[in-house]
């Protein structure tokens, strides 16, 4: 995918799909260590030890519609072509952390892109679902929950989707002011 | 500064509000999101949707997410479910197809046929 808010949005949606009721993005970018680092953690239903090792496998997967599953393994493709990887915490019933890694300033390494829209679109499209995300650089720090959609929703008496572009223009103002020296 | 409390007390509004969405939502848009449609731009598609939606001030449709729904070479793909109506699948859904989908099948209650892919 051309950008890694698009792959975040992918390893959501098993979030999701997997019942999960609360869902933590966590992006960490660290210039010394040259280290770009997504880590995606939810309370769903888990994988086994088994499962585990063979996840990022295309052709393993939890789907019926077909034999095959790309998300993880477009993640893991992606990781390892900016010269990092993908590692599985997984416990069942407890829930599952996929944290992916790669080289900051490599030149594979595919831009973030518009994490606003996949963080927005997340929080409109699954209202039952518990949402934090958590952007920390050298610069600062910012984050941004879904409590605070739903604030604004209410002390501005507005409709969901009013709320949206607001929403996305206070996430892209912070982001840049975390990514800047400014 | 919101106390605890204060955020709780949101949370719960906002649960009540949007309980009561889901009960009395007329339509509700179906934005498939499995790797397949995110890959094919199902992410500007749902832009679009809600803000074709917000744009007509539509209040009583909803828009979820779901996995991929098996015809990968059709995605974006949306469907539009109505109470005592057939669910209509849409293929191929740009932007502008999908507010043109908002337009004709939600305000003017006219299905876009060309643009229907059939699931059976």
């Amino acid at each position: 995918m051309r950008e890694l808010s698009l792959n975040i949005l992918d390893i959501v949606a098993n979030s999701i799909e997997a019942e999960a009721s609360r869902v933590i993005i966590y992006i960490e970018e660290m210039n010394r260590k040259n280290i770009f680092r997504i880590r995606i953690r939810d309370n769903g239903r888990g994988m086994s030890k088994e499962i585990q090792e063979k996840v990022l496998d295309p052709f393993v997967t939890s789907r019926t519609s077909r034999n095959v599953g790309m998300g993880l393994s477009l993640l893991n493709q992606s990781a390892i072509q900016a010269g990092g990887y993908v590692r599985l915490n997984s416990e069942i019933g407890i829930g599952t952390t996929v944290t992916a890694e790669f080289k900051k300033n490599h030149l594979n390494r595919a831009p973030l892109g518009n994490i606003a829209e996949t963080l927005v679109n997340l929080m409109i499209g699954n209202v039952d679902v518990h949402f934090l995300y958590i952007h920390r650089t050298d610069f600062g720090r910012f984050s941004i929950n879904s409590y605070w959609i739903f604030a604004g929703m209410t002390e501005k008496d507005c409709s969901i989707y009013e709320i949206v572009e607001p929403a996305k223009e206070h996430i892209k103002k912070n982001l840049f002011a975390i990514q800047s020296k400014g | 500064m919101k106390t605890l409390a204060d955020l709780r007390a949101i949370k719960e509004k906002a649960k009540e509000n949007m309980a009561t969405r889901e009960k009395t939502a007329k339509y509700r848009i179906i934005v498939s999101m499995g790797t397949c449609g995110i890959a094919a731009g199902a992410r500007v598609t749902m832009t679009a949707i809600i803000d074709e939606l917000n744009k007509r001030n539509i209040k009583d449709a909803i828009v979820t997410q779901t996995g991929c729904l098996g015809y990968c070479d059709q995605e974006p793909m949306i469907q539009i479910s109505q109470a005592a109506k057939q669910t209509i699948t849409y293929g191929k859904v740009t932007p502008e197809i999908a507010r043109k989908i908002i337009t004709e099948h939600i305000v003017n209650d006219k299905i876009l046929t060309n643009y229907v892919f059939n699931l059976s």
